[in-house]
């Protein structure tokens, strides 16, 4: 059944779309390490980032550990635990959840799902890779210099970043600006091959409103990107020159141990502004690829067309817009004027608007839908149930009067941890367990991927539900320990020592993940070309998993969107985007229905 | 609010981005199939973009688009910074600078003329224009260094004040940018020298000289700031 779209395809004219030049290689070397094929490419950016992304679960662990069992383990002291906090987040956010939705899937799927050979400019993309590995080990590199990483929290405010007093401040804040750089020169590389490649690249009959919803998320995410992170560049340099020039952007005057600093006049708050103009387009850098993908994985296993496309599109846009115009919302309680405060409390609740469309088409497209519970299922209506319960506490912290005495508690750290990082993470999964029969041509097995969702699913909540009520009772964020605090009662603690176990549980369970991922590579079942009956085109390719230059001889061409799924009066439950009209048989047992 | 200078630049950007996906996307059915050949708009070339825009050139102007919010945020921080504090010093922008104006002018203008002379394979025009345009260029970045020497010797150094701190920081990131751009010129002058045909090298000439029209009008505007604040 799934190749029945084959034998009817309909190719490009040679030439006419097909004009890319492709190395290929003949060399191990070539073929697998400088290699400029972007499914290659995809692999070493997935691979690089899940390794550092598991040096950022460790140190997840090791702050749970200090907070769940305070003065228990003599490893972790107050300058460690700051540091653990600061590299957990850059790393998560930037070197994890960028690196792994752009890099890996954006390689992977953009060529694939447009029709097209490869990226537009290969070396370059290549260059993109081996510079985020620079930037990578450069980050690692910071936590062995003398002082070790920097403590400073993932958002570097200065003046405290660069001050004495703040852990890494003899190296390890160097190598942290050095490493966004290189991060930074890296994905322009690669963002620019993504954005092109997508402008230019794709095959005939692949309109814009024919794109799969992944491809709009992870492109509009893409040129988010390329807008926001000049601004956290700016930003770097300018520190650099206070810290190591003497310059005053940031640096106001200071007194340390009773003696003037050198610097006066600088204004922190000029940081927070370009900082969060990055920041907050970072968070939907990594919201809208989810997105995307999500609403692929729905379609597919609901097997029914996604509600509203157009509207989905439209949506991406539009967050894509309005999160560069509520960055201020980060800074409520940073002494701007008020009137400006509620400026951006207004357009950071008009943004909930396209995000609730979003959410009302997902349910909606399983709404009637013949649901197939599979594994990648799973986690996209998982992602649902979290991203709206992590958006909810969002309408909460938007709003300049909640936000003020919710600010710095665990209620924002419950809030950002649902929305933006398990939300996004539960995707990466289900989009792992999608389109790994792609990638490697068997499938991932079946029971350990349900365990593996459960645990990791309730669990998430077991760590991070609780939070929002620490919130509530003014525990702050950020402590190493609370000691004696007449205000934040005992069951506190208890409460903290539950989340630990939690958490501890949930990272022992991404071993059954990862058992998975190896044992199905060498003994899973083995794939064919269209396992979940999908419709887009990496699931029409010639070979599976797809060789360099993705197509056979020809490209396909596109004649249907990438939803055409249980179309009334079609003998199949899907039609892939490259069958012809003319190819579509007629369901002959529904007597009186043609196409 | 100084932070408009950004977020004029980015409405321009996603206004032209959202009138072009609109003009494709108003009116279209996704969801119907549509037989070979059928329909411009929604049929199968629809959505491609025009043949003169190559994947070098959407390259290019992606990138000029990254340069530019880069630009535009150091100014609007310019600008902020200028507001915040009162310590900020004003600094008498060396005369030099127009000469070094006039540099970047001819040599974009050198490099234009290279590019006309490749479209029309005229080889010693090319080598003429592609020399004298980084010529000039170099004689632009030594300028700005002699600049900085001025104004260092005049005792207006770099931590003494936001405004020269931002002097040297605007100017520096301008001459960043041409030197990566001097570093693509270099190669091409490096392939004719091997003996490409002005044919081969045309598109690299190209997008050359575009890029220098663009940091031109980049310096215009940054010139501008400094002399006017």
């Amino acid at each position: 059944m799934a190749e029945h779209g084959q034998h009817s395809v309909q190719h490009a004219a040679a030439g006419e779309f097909d004009n890319m030049e492709l190395v290929h290689p003949k060399t191990f070397l070539g073929k697998y390490v400088w290699s400029q094929d972007a499914k290659v490419i995809a692999i070493q950016y997935g691979v690089t980032a899940i390794a550092i992304g598991l040096v950022a679960l460790v140190l997840s662990i090791l702050m749970r550990l200090q907070l769940g069992f305070p003065n228990t383990f003599s490893l972790i002291d107050p300058a460690s635990y700051l540091q653990y906090v600061t590299m957990h987040g850059m790393i998560m956010v930037v070197y994890l959840l960028t690196a792994l939705f752009l890099g890996a899937f954006g390689n992977y799927l953009i060529p694939l799902m447009c029709g097209a050979r490869d990226m537009a400019f290969p070396y370059l993309n290549m260059l993109s890779y081996w510079f985020y590995l620079a930037a990578v080990l450069i980050l690692m590199a910071s936590f062995f210099v003398p002082g070790g990483a920097t403590g400073a929290g993932w958002t570097l405010y200065p003046p405290q970043a660069i001050s004495p007093g703040t852990p890494g401040i003899d190296g390890g804040i160097l190598l942290m600006f050095a490493s966004l750089s290189v991060f930074i020169a890296g994905f322009t590389m690669g963002g620019l091959n993504y954005v092109v490649t997508v402008l230019q690249a794709r095959t005939r009959g692949m309109t814009l409103m024919r794109l799969p919803l992944t491809i709009w998320g992870i492109f509009m995410a893409t040129v988010m990107a390329l807008l926001a992170f000049p601004a956290l560049l700016v930003a770097i340099l300018m520190m650099l020159c206070d810290m190591l020039l003497g310059t005053s952007f940031f640096m106001p005057e200071m007194l340390n141990l009773g003696e003037p600093s050198a610097h006066e006049g600088g204004s922190p708050l000029l940081y927070q502004h370009l900082f969060w103009f990055f920041g907050h387009p970072e968070v939907y850098i990594v919201a809208l690829p989810a997105f995307g993908i999500v609403s692929d994985i729905l379609a597919t296993h609901a097997r029914k067309n996604i509600f509203g496309y157009r509207m989905m599109v439209w949506a991406i846009i539009i967050i894509a817009v309005l999160s560069f115009v509520v960055w201020a919302h980060h800074m409520f309680i940073s002494g701007m004027n008020p009137y400006f405060g509620f400026l951006f409390a207004t357009t950071t609740l008009i943004i909930a608007v396209p995000t609730a469309i979003k959410v009302y088409n997902w349910v909606l497209t399983l709404w009637r839908g013949n649901i197939r519970m599979t594994v990648p299922m799973l986690f996209a209506i998982g992602f649902i149930f979290t991203f709206v319960n992590g958006g909810l506490s969002g309408l909460f912290l938007g709003n300049v009067t909640v936000d003020v005495p919710l600010a710095d508690t665990y209620f924002v750290v419950g809030h950002f941890h649902m929305v933006m990082a398990v939300a996004p993470v539960l995707v990466v999964f289900g989009a792992i367990y999608h389109w790994y029969p792609k990638i490697t041509g068997r499938m991932l097995d079946d029971t350990l991927g349900k365990i593996h969702f459960w645990v990791t699913f309730l669990g998430t909540y077991a760590i991070f539900y609780p939070m929002h009520f620490m919130g509530f009772a003014g525990v702050p964020r950020r402590y190493y320990g609370y000691g004696e605090t007449s205000y934040i009662p005992d069951s506190m603690q208890a409460l903290n020592a539950f989340m630990s176990v939690a958490a501890i549980i949930v990272a022992l369970v991404q071993l059954v993940f990862f058992y998975n991922l190896v044992r199905s590579y060498f003994h899973g079942r083995e794939a064919g070309p269209n396992p979940w009956q999908a419709t887009t085109l990496e699931w029409q390719t010639e070979h599976t998993p797809p060789r360099h230059g993705n197509f056979g001889a020809e490209l396909p061409v596109v004649y249907r969107w990438a939803y055409d799924y249980g179309v009334p009066g079609a003998k199949h439950d899907f039609l892939p985007q490259n069958m012809p009209p003319e190819a579509v048989e007629a369901d002959d047992t529904v007597p009186g229905r043609r196409s | 609010m100084s932070m408009t200078v950004s977020l004029v630049f980015l409405a321009v950007l996603m206004a032209v981005f959202g009138g072009w996906l609109f003009s494709h996307s108003v009116g279209v059915r996704p969801w119907e199939a549509q037989a070979a050949g059928s329909g411009q708009r929604q049929g199968l070339g629809g959505g491609q973009l025009p043949a003169a825009a190559t994947a070098p050139r959407v390259g290019l102007a992606v990138f000029l688009a990254v340069a530019t919010s880069l630009f535009a945020l150091t100014v609007s921080a310019y600008l902020m910074r200028q507001e915040m504090a009162h310590d900020w010093r004003p600094l008498a922008v060396p005369g030099l600078l127009w000469w070094n104006t006039a540099c970047l002018v001819l040599g974009s203008v050198a490099l234009q003329l290279a590019w006309q002379a490749a479209r029309r394979d005229q080889l010693p025009r090319l080598w003429r224009g592609l020399l004298v345009g980084g010529g000039f260029t170099i004689a632009f970045i030594l300028g700005q260094a002699l600049a900085w020497w001025q104004l260092q010797s005049g005792g207006i150094t770099l931590a003494a004040n936001p405004a020269n701190a931002f002097f040297f920081l605007l100017t520096a990131l301008h001459a960043v940018h041409l030197l990566g751009g001097l570093f693509a010129w270099s190669r091409s002058l490096f392939r004719l020298q091997q003996g490409a045909t002005p044919a081969a090298v045309r598109q690299s000439v190209e997008l050359c000289a575009l890029y220098w029209h663009f940091l031109l009008v980049v310096w215009g505007i940054l010139f501008a700031l400094l002399l006017m604040t």
